[in-house]
């Protein structure tokens, strides 16, 4: 699984780092979204699907 | 649409049995996503129901939050507010872009979890408080009320001793039998507060968040002073409802609440939950397109405002199964209660922290927590803007 964050759309709701600790985080600055882990594990997979679910700003994807 | 459309409805705000939605509303959303409705105005515009339909209206940029389009579902208030710089919730990028860009930053879940010693400290004095008095108690004015407002005046550094000045106006702001008189006043005189906070900031800088804003230079006086009224009102209102509503809801489902007391790894579960099941945000949000817009085979054409029922779409048999049962443990985020798209809630996972820490404190401190007075005796928050209970008397 691949992950791709556009911090452009990204509004800093913080959702992903909430859903899936391991694999987002948010940037002191301004609080947009960083991928800690482009290529998330196995175990993680399923957290960063909901994330994405989750995400209001469409501002992630995965493929 | 091939079908004829029904005639155009009025906005329901009133919960037959106190946490379930309207009746009405429940009925409308089986017959379909979206259907006309009767604005405040005269204007026919539309009422969305069904949670993808109400999902992707806020995801969609083609419909607009600015406050010189809206129509007034319900009272024509909303549409008689004046403008005000920097209360970006009423903007649309890149105005709104902005404003929320300069705040993100500051409310990260990290930095919200910076936050919990001192949210612990003061949920831990309120009830040492509580106890002192008791029983019995009002959990709204006790409890629920003081904690996120110490909490968000802290955040932006204002002075907790003016809390009955800036509580009283917010709360004739979102008093839907406010006069729009009485409106301008409380505005007023909340804006002169804030203003003057502000320009004192200047001289007299903290860390807080307003000092924080005035020394990035990027906003003017006025502008600073809209977003901390933004932040003011939003911040505290809403999770003291949640507080209380929630409390008032747990003690209503014993099974629930006994469950919670024995595994407390179930709150942050139970506090998704009750935001599902609550929607205390039980008026709009509401949009206006921008253009035409087709939305699930319905035709929403431009300059028209569509009202979002969140309390529907949260019950939505589509999106969560057998959702009129409250169920601690179940799966509830993806619920909209925050909204949805970039104006979802900036302080949310501030509400969070204050309801994960405020919910299992209280019922640790107080084993045999209960109503002081029938259930049925709560007065519940039909008129207000935010839905709740307008005291909650419990004893131990
Ligand atoms: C349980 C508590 C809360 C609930 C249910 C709630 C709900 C909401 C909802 C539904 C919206 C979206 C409105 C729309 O789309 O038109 C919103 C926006 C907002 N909320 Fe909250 N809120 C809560 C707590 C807070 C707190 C604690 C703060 C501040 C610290 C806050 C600050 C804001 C702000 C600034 C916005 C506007 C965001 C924007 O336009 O980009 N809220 N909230
Ligand atoms: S959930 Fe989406 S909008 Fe929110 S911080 Fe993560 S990427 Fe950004």
């Amino acid at each position: 699984m691949r992950i791709k964050a556009d911090t452009e759309r990204c509004i800093g709701a913080g959702m992903c780092a909430l859903t899936a600790p391991k694999v987002f985080d948010q940037s002191e600055e301004d609080g947009t979204v960083l991928l800690l882990a482009g290529e998330p594990s196995p175990e993680d997979e399923a957290a960063v699907r909901r994330a994405v679910q989750v995400c209001p700003s469409g501002a992630l994807s995965i493929s | 649409m091939t079908n004829a459309l029904p005639q155009p409805v009025t906005l329901p705000l009133s919960r037959e049995n106190r946490v379930d939605p309207p009746q009405d509303l429940r009925r409308w959303r089986e017959e379909g996503p979206l259907r006309p409705m009767l604005y405040a105005d005269g204007h026919v515009g539309w009422l969305v129901t069904g949670y993808s339909a109400v999902r992707s209206v806020l995801a969609d940029s083609r419909f607009s939050t600015r406050l010189e389009l809206l129509h007034p579902p319900i009272s024509q208030r909303l549409q008689q507010a004046k403008k005000r710089p920097g209360f970006f919730l009423r903007e649309d990028p890149p105005e709104h872009t902005r404003f929320r860009k300069l705040l993100t930053g500051q409310f990260t879940v990290r930095r919200m979890k910076q936050l919990e010693p001192r949210i612990q400290k003061i949920t831990e004095d309120r009830l040492d408080a509580m106890e002192r008095g008791g029983p019995p108690a009002d959990l709204v004015r006790d409890f629920a009320l003081p904690i996120p407002s110490l909490v968000i005046c802290e955040l932006l550094g204002v002075p907790y001793a003016d809390h009955d000045r800036f509580q009283r106006d917010s709360s004739t702001l979102l008093n839907l039998d406010t006069t729009p008189e009485q409106a301008q006043e409380a505005i007023e005189g909340l804006a002169t507060y804030l203003y003057g906070l502000v320009v004192r900031k200047r001289s007299e800088p903290d860390d807080a968040l307003i000092s924080g804003l005035v020394s990035t230079g990027e906003l003017d006086d006025t502008e600073i002073t809209g977003v901390a009224m933004l932040l003011l009102i939003a911040g505290h209102e809403t999770t003291a409802n949640m507080l209380a509503l929630g409390t008032y809801t747990l003690l209503q489902n014993p099974e629930q609440l006994a469950a919670l007391r024995e595994d407390p790894s179930l709150t942050e579960s139970t506090v998704e939950e009750l935001l599902r099941y609550l929607t205390i945000v039980h008026l709009g949000p509401v949009r206006t397109a921008l253009e035409d817009v087709e939305v699930e085979g319905y035709m929403v054409k431009a300059g028209e405002s569509v009202t979002l029922s969140l309390q529907a779409a949260n019950r939505d048999p589509e999106r969560f199964e057998d959702p009129d049962t409250l169920d601690i443990r179940r799966q509830a985020m993806g619920h909209l209660s925050f909204g949805h798209g970039i104006h979802q809630c900036l302080g949310q996972q501030l509400a969070r922290i204050e309801m994960r820490i405020g919910y299992p404190a209280l019922l640790r401190r107080f084993p045999g927590l209960r109503l002081a007075i029938p259930a049925e005796d709560v007065a519940m928050r039909s008129n207000m803007a935010i839905y709740g209970v307008h005291r909650l008397p419990v004893a131990w």
